[in-house]
């Protein structure tokens, strides 16, 4: 168990890390790649235990929703393995994106400390004690008999049944851009913007910019708007291009069509259609990317500094 | 649409977006708020420190003959600590920051100390309802430790917008100054290698808090 006096220290010693920024990050362990759900630095488990905690974990983020992670590594010198955890869970984020519940179990195993880390989530679910409680019923003595994986195995079962009676939402089905051909961009916001939107906007542009450069305003704000509506990047870069390129078509044939004030809809309704196709493409390649197989993190996991340590 | 009035309306556009985008007003606003929900945040816990610590002296006292001076001094540093008025004005002035941050610092330190106090009594040290105390003390001091990291980190974001240009003349005409951080009270002790003296046995808790050995996992009981 860390001593108070240690945990001054250790506060202080973040604080001067603060400090000293890049000199001191150099000396501390670097964050390991997010690999898999259980992460084995030391060699210690044999790649069937791995397979069986791994799926076992797998079965349960399928099931309840959380995600948690196992990482071993020999030792976190010179940080303390709270510290340690910390930065590990501040890098990884694991758990679900809206829910952020994760939890990651930490052991260095040439220190014989290891740490339950708790994102806040699901601080309800396994309190502080309850953390230090599993560490000293199930991870203890079966670290002490060097049965690494039995005694993971049943911390795990002992946190799975603390956090099943959290009641927390049951994962969703992971198919976003299924029933709308537009990705994130529903059909009905798509036709409020081309017919009300964009058509003020184009006005405007038109009005301060003139002709061509008012069309290309108007198309550029399309894959803006675009963007915001769907949030994704890539999104944004095809809606914008494409949207400008049909709104600079549009803005060239009304100008070589009637030759006098354009008519603000055909940029307009250009920019919508290119910011919608844009959209469209750009929502069912991202969807697709995470509906493949394979462990990411959620992203989601804001750990706070609960959960306990301990040592064997 | 004649040329002067075109012109009147790029300058116009172009200043609308250098308006909004340029001189940081938006950012000013993100950040502010942001510093002010870490901010929160550190005194939801020192608030959760606070509450844990009148069950940690109940649970002492019922230890015959224990060390008076040191129970004394953290019922006294969390009196004062939790008497200081904490508004989120205190952000904007740093004295009251210094003096919020002191009266903290103080009972980290007395709580610390009893702690290690605490070991030396067998009794206490058997006694699970302490043991889960110390557990949830232990828990909470993390919680300290990550709020302050997340304020420390917030702060500079938005002192380096107050600080550099051209968000510093938004700054100045708002009177968004920089916000005060958080340091350590005894930087230049902490500094200096720690002295070992195996002499005196005994006197291990005369120790302060502050200064004891590099920390040593693989050592700890």
């Amino acid at each position: 168990m860390m001593s108070l006096r240690q945990f001054g220290l250790l506060l202080c010693a973040l604080l001067l890390g603060t400090w000293l920024g890049a000199a001191r990050a150099q000396d501390v362990l670097p964050v390991p790649p997010l690999s898999a759900r259980v992460v084995d630095q030391t060699a210690t488990l044999t790649p069937a235990q791995v397979q069986a905690l791994e799926a076992k974990l797998a079965a349960f983020e399928a099931q309840a929703g959380p995600q948690i992670v196992v990482l071993m590594v020999a030792t976190t010198q010179p940080e303390d393995i709270a510290a340690f955890s910390q930065r590990v869970g501040d890098a990884w984020k694991i758990g679900r994106r809206d829910l952020g519940d994760g939890l990651l179990i930490v052991v260095a195993k040439t220190d014989r400390r290891v740490n339950i880390q708790t994102a806040k989530a699901l601080e309800g679910a396994v309190p502080d004690l309850a953390a230090r409680q599993i560490i000293d019923s199930a991870l203890r003595p079966a670290f002490r008999a060097d049965d690494y994986a039995g005694g993971l195995n049943a911390a795990i079962d002992q946190l799975m049944a603390r956090i099943k009676g959290e009641n927390l939402p049951a994962p969703q089905q992971r198919q976003r851009p299924q029933g709308s051909p537009f990705g994130g961009l529903q059909p009905l916001e798509l036709l409020i913007f081309a017919f009300v939107a964009l058509p003020v906007v184009a006005g405007v542009a038109r009005r301060i910019f003139g002709r061509g450069l008012g069309s290309m305003a108007s198309s550029g704000a399309t894959g803006v708007l675009a963007w915001l509506v769907t949030s994704s990047l890539l999104v944004a870069g095809v809606g914008a291009a494409v949207g400008l390129l049909f709104g600079l078509f549009a803005g060239a044939s009304n100008v070589l069509r009637s030759g006098r004030r354009g008519n603000p809809w055909g940029g307009a309704l250009g920019g919508a259609i290119g910011g919608g196709l844009g959209g469209g493409f750009g929502g069912g390649g991202w969807g697709g990317g995470s509906g493949g197989g394979g462990f990411s993190s959620g992203g989601g996991g804001d750990f706070g500094g609960g959960g306990a340590s301990g040592d064997w | 649409m004649n040329i002067t009035r075109r012109t009147a309306a790029w300058c116009a556009g172009l200043a609308t977006a250098l308006a909004l985008s340029g001189c940081g007003y938006n950012q000013f606003q993100t950040l502010d708020e942001q510093v002010k929900a870490s901010w929160s945040e550190v005194l939801n816990q020192y608030q959760r420190r606070a509450d844990l610590i009148p069950n940690i002296v109940a649970t002492v006292k019922g230890e015959a003959n224990f060390e008076q001076e040191t129970l004394t001094k953290v019922i006294e540093a969390r009196a004062k600590a939790t008497s200081i008025q904490v508004t989120p004005e205190t952000l904007n002035n740093p004295e009251a920051f210094a003096k919020f941050q002191q009266a903290q610092g103080e009972l980290t330190g007395a709580l610390s100390r009893l702690m290690v106090v605490a070991e030396q009594y067998p009794n206490l040290k058997a006694n699970a309802g302490f043991q889960d105390l110390r557990v949830q003390l232990e828990g909470t001091e993390n919680r300290v430790t990550v709020a302050r990291n997340r304020y420390i980190k917030t702060v500079a974001d938005y002192n380096v917008l107050s600080r550099q240009f051209p968000t510093n003349l938004t700054a100045m005409v708002f009177g968004y100054s920089v916000k005060p951080s958080f340091t350590v009270a005894n930087e230049a002790q902490i500094s200096l290698p720690p002295s070992v003296n195996f002499d005196k046995a005994p006197a291990a808790p005369a120790i302060a808090p502050a200064r004891p050995p590099a920390p040593a996992p693989a050592a700890s009981r």
